[in-house]
Formats: structure tokens, C-alpha cells, sequence
């Protein structure tokens, strides 16, 4: 075409959406992970914001160097996964488990428990406390996934700025704790250092909902913002897999901004404590 | 100034934003054809309290913007608190958990540079009384896809701060007063 006839203005933000495009195709090809289904306008603001401190000129150098340089793709995924997350985040949904939904798991002798999307770990570390707190640890195997191996790294380590630990306490105690925080961890140089019983019993690995499938037969699923961040096939993909990936009866918990209201899945699973998006699966 | 009729409308306010709101939405009547996202900055737990107090006072449908679900028209959507609102391509909203920006979770500047993008020229967004500084970007982000551009005038404003640096960032945008607004809003929806 006549270069001439190629309007200016808003065909540039055209042009983006192809490279964009291109950009994830490409990650998934060469490295398997797919973030082509993810909800695209987030996915856009963290790649300007990757192409601006990465400092590249546009997304097709960006792709070059991901395609040539695999040193690229950690530095990539640490923009397109975003791990903001706090132990005991929205205290209402951990007292709801505590205390509507463990007393069905005591009935178990043996518990699988798997936290998808886990990022640093805050959300593990809350569950093992929680579980502890309520005598199930002993018969508890959990599950920690992720896709982004820095993340689950640092869940391994469960090491946290102590700067956090006030809002981590303060959550801890709305949820209805039993004990104290302070009992779990030891402050060191400006960090607290988890104590690693709390992860004996715990598997930490790299899994996909978007590519990976089913595992282990769970008792509990909690995922929490991660279905956010993927388009509504996407999700039911997912959910799909945790209606396969549950017991009988078992619990599956979503982020307070997360449903089954739009998916295809909705009629495996009942509202067990609604307002905390708590579900139990069914039989259908 | 944009010639295509505006499909979509978004606002963002700070610092005295109830009271202006409160003069503006409760203007529109229910059948007020275009959609409305709004991002107020709330502290955490009491964006539900914004959206009962305006349903009870609008003749438009008020509702907390809900993940990935379709716009529709006659609605105006709060971005709930805590979390981001963003407008996609295919005219849906999303809720995300990324960083505060400029210190805010929701932003202004998040909701105003996602919806620039999916409505490009048919797009109008208001930065309305604030404090601080976020909506600039985003406001620049509008202008620069060849929307509608508006500020609170600074005199009207209960805090001039927020419109004044999105008229920096922005220079080409209107300033209006709400006395202005009003009409104006209504004159879009005949269009
Ligand atoms: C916002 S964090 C949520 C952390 C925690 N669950 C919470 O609610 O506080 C989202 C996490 O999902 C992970 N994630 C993104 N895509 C994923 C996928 N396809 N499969 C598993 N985890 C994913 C990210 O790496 C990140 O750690």
C-alpha cells in the first residue's frame, strides 16, 4: 500500500497491538509461556512500562532480543506476572475457612490443599498457620504453583520485609488467629524469616493454569487474583481444571473480586460462603 | 476538538469528589445512553458505600464495575476499592490488583489511559477536584488519542490541585464549571 494512504494517529496505537500480538506469540513459541489470552489492556500498560525501563525502542526489538537472548525472558516475566499480594489479604475469606469450611476438612484423615498462583508465598505461609493454628498440619500435603520461578523461589525462602509484618499481624488477627505471629517468624536484619516447619509439608513447583493440567485430587483449592488476569476463556479453562482437580465435596476459594457467575463450570460448583467466593464442588 | 459522538465517558476525582458528583450524576436521567467509568480514590472497604449512596440519589443505573464483564449503556461503573478498573479493546472491563499508581489503587490514570486506547476519539474523560496528581497521564493519554478532554475549572473546584496538573499535562483540554458539565453531558447523549 501506498504510504501515503496509512492514516497517522490512532494507526499508531494499530501498530502497537501488532507487535504486541507478535511479542506473545512469540514468548509462547520459543518459551511455552502463553499470555496470549491474558486481559490485554493490563498486559499492555506492563509492557510499556518493560519497554520504557528495559529501554527498547519498540516491542519488535524487544521480541528480537527475547527471541535471541534467553537472559531476556526472566526479566520479561517479572513485568508480565505481577506479584502484589499479603499474608492474611481480606481477613474475612481466612476466618471464613476457619470457620465454616475446616470443620468439613477435620472430617478427613489426609488433606491435599493446593494454593495456585502462590507469587512470594504470602498467601502459603497464611494457610500453613491457619492449618496449624487448627491442628490439621500434621495431616496436610499443600501444593504451591506458579509460573514465575523468582516468585516461587522466594516463596521457598519465605523471607518478607519487616515492614510488612504490621499488616501482615494485623490481617493475621481479623482472621480470627489463635495465635501469634510473632511465634512464626524471627526478625532478622530488617527481615522476618519464616520458620521453615511451616513449610515441611509443603510442595513448591512450576505449574501452569493456562497450559499445565491436573495433578492430585484436592480438598481445597484457593486461588486468589490470578483469574482476573485472564480473558473469560481463559478463566474457564482454569476452572475447568479445578473442577477435575477436586474431591467430592471439596472447597475451591477465589479473590473477593473473582466469580463463577460468567463461567460454563458454574453448575459443578454451589456458594458455600458467598460473599467470600467460597464454592464446593458438586455432583453434576 | 474531536468530531466522532462520544461512546464512552470517564471521570476521576479525589479530594471532594462526593459533593461533585453528587451535583453531576443525579442530572443524567435513567435512559442517559452513554456509559460512564468512574474512579474515585476511596481508602480500602468503602467504594460499596459510594455506589449505594449514588444508586439511591441517580435515575441512572449505578452499579461497582464487576471483572470482565460487557459495558453496557445506561450505566455508570465504580471502580471497586483496592483494585485497578481498566476499559479493554473489546469494550469490557477488567479489575486488576497491580501497584498503587501514584500512591492509588484504583488510579485515575490507569482507567483513562485503557479507555483512551479502546475508544480512541469517542472517548470523553473528566478530571474533576483532587489533591494530587494522578489523572495527568492519563488525560495526556485521552488527548493524545484524539479524545474529549475536560478539567474542573480551578476556581469551582474544592481542590484545584488534580485538575491543574492534568491541564499542564493536557493543555488543549476544556475547563469547565459543574454548572457547565451538566448540559454539556446532556448534549452528548442527543448527538
Ligand atoms: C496478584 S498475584 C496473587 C497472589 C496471591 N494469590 C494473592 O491473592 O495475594 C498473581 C500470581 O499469579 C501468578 N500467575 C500468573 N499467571 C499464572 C498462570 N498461568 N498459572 C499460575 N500462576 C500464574 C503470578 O506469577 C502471580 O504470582
Amino acid at each position: 500500500m501506498d504510504a501515503a494512504l496509512v492514516p497517522d494517529g490512532p494507526m499508531q496505537n494499530g501498530v502497537e497491538d501488532i507487535e504486541i500480538q507478535l511479542l506473545l506469540e512469540a514468548l509462547y513459541q520459543r518459551y511455552h509461556y502463553d499470555f496470549r489470552h491474558y486481559a490485554r489492556a493490563s498486559i499492555k500498560r506492563r509492557l510499556l512500562q518493560a519497554r520504557s525501563q528495559l529501554g527498547f525502542a519498540s516491542f519488535s526489538a524487544m521480541q528480537d532480543h527475547l527471541l535471541h537472548d534467553p537472559a531476556t525472558l526472566p526479566r520479561l516475566l517479572n513485568y508480565l506476572t505481577v506479584q502484589v499480594s499479603e499474608m492474611f489479604r481480606d481477613p474475612s475469606y481466612f476466618r471464613a475457612l476457619r470457620e465454616k469450611v475446616i470443620p468439613h476438612l477435620r472430617t478427613y484423615p489426609s488433606l491435599k490443599v493446593w494454593v495456585a498462583g502462590c507469587s512470594h508465598g504470602e498467601e502459603l505461609y497464611s494457610l500453613s498457620i491457619l492449618f496449624r493454628e487448627e491442628g490439621l498440619d500434621q495431616r496436610t500435603l499443600f501444593y504451591a504453583t506458579d509460573i514465575n520461578p523468582d516468585a516461587l523461589r522466594a516463596a521457598e525462602a519465605g523471607v518478607y520485609p519487616l515492614e510488612q509484618i504490621r499488616k501482615f499481624t494485623e490481617n493475621h488477627q481479623k482472621s480470627g488467629a489463635r495465635s501469634s505471629l510473632s511465634d512464626y517468624y524471627t526478625a532478622d536484619y530488617g527481615r522476618a524469616v519464616f520458620d521453615k516447619s511451616l513449610r515441611s509439608q509443603v510442595v513448591f513447583s512450576d505449574h501452569s493454569l493456562v497450559t499445565d493440567a491436573v495433578f492430585a485430587e484436592m480438598h481445597l483449592i484457593s486461588c486468589r487474583n490470578v483469574l482476573i488476569y485472564f480473558d473469560r476463556a481463559l478463566q474457564d479453562r482454569a476452572l475447568g481444571l479445578f473442577r477435575d482437580s477436586l474431591a467430592r465435596k471439596g472447597f475451591l476459594g477465589l479473590g473477593s473480586k473473582e466469580s463463577l457467575r460468567f463461567s460454563a463450570h458454574a453448575p459443578a460448583f454451589a456458594d458455600f460462603v458467598r460473599e467470600e467466593k467460597i464454592y464446593q464442588r458438586q455432583d453434576v | 476538538m474531536s468530531v466522532a459522538p462520544v461512546e464512552a465517558i470517564s471521570i476521576g476525582a479525589s479530594a471532594g469528589a462526593v459533593q461533585a458528583l453528587l451535583r453531576i450524576l443525579p442530572a443524567l436521567p435513567a435512559d442517559y445512553p452513554i456509559p460512564l467509568f468512574i474512579v474515585v480514590h476511596v481508602p480500602p472497604d468503602r467504594s460499596n458505600a459510594l455506589v449505594s449512596l449514588f444508586a439511591a440519589k441517580c435515575q441512572i443505573a449505578v452499579r461497582e464495575a464487576e471483572d470482565k464483564e460487557p459495558i453496557l449503556p445506561s450505566t455508570v461503573y465504580f471502580a471497586p476499592s483496592d483494585y485497578h478498573l481498566l476499559v479493554e479493546a473489546d469494550r469490557s472491563l477488567s479489575l486488576s490488583m497491580d501497584e498503587p499508581v501514584n500512591h492509588s489503587r484504583p488510579a485515575i490514570d490507569v482507567l483513562l489511559e485503557s479507555a483512551a486506547d479502546a475508544y480512541g476519539p469517542a472517548l470523553a474523560a473528566i478530571v474533576l477536584t483532587g489533591a494530587n496528581h494522578d489523572g495527568a497521564a492519563g488525560l495526556k493519554a485521552v488527548c493524545a488519542a484524539g479524545g474529549t478532554a475536560i478539567v474542573q475549572d480551578f476556581a469551582d473546584a474544592q481542590v484545584a490541585t488534580m485538575p491543574e496538573a492534568a491541564l499542564t499535562a493536557c493543555p488543549s483540554a476544556r475547563v469547565m464549571t459543574l454548572d457547565d458539565l451538566i448540559p454539556y453531558l446532556l448534549t452528548l447523549a442527543a448527538t
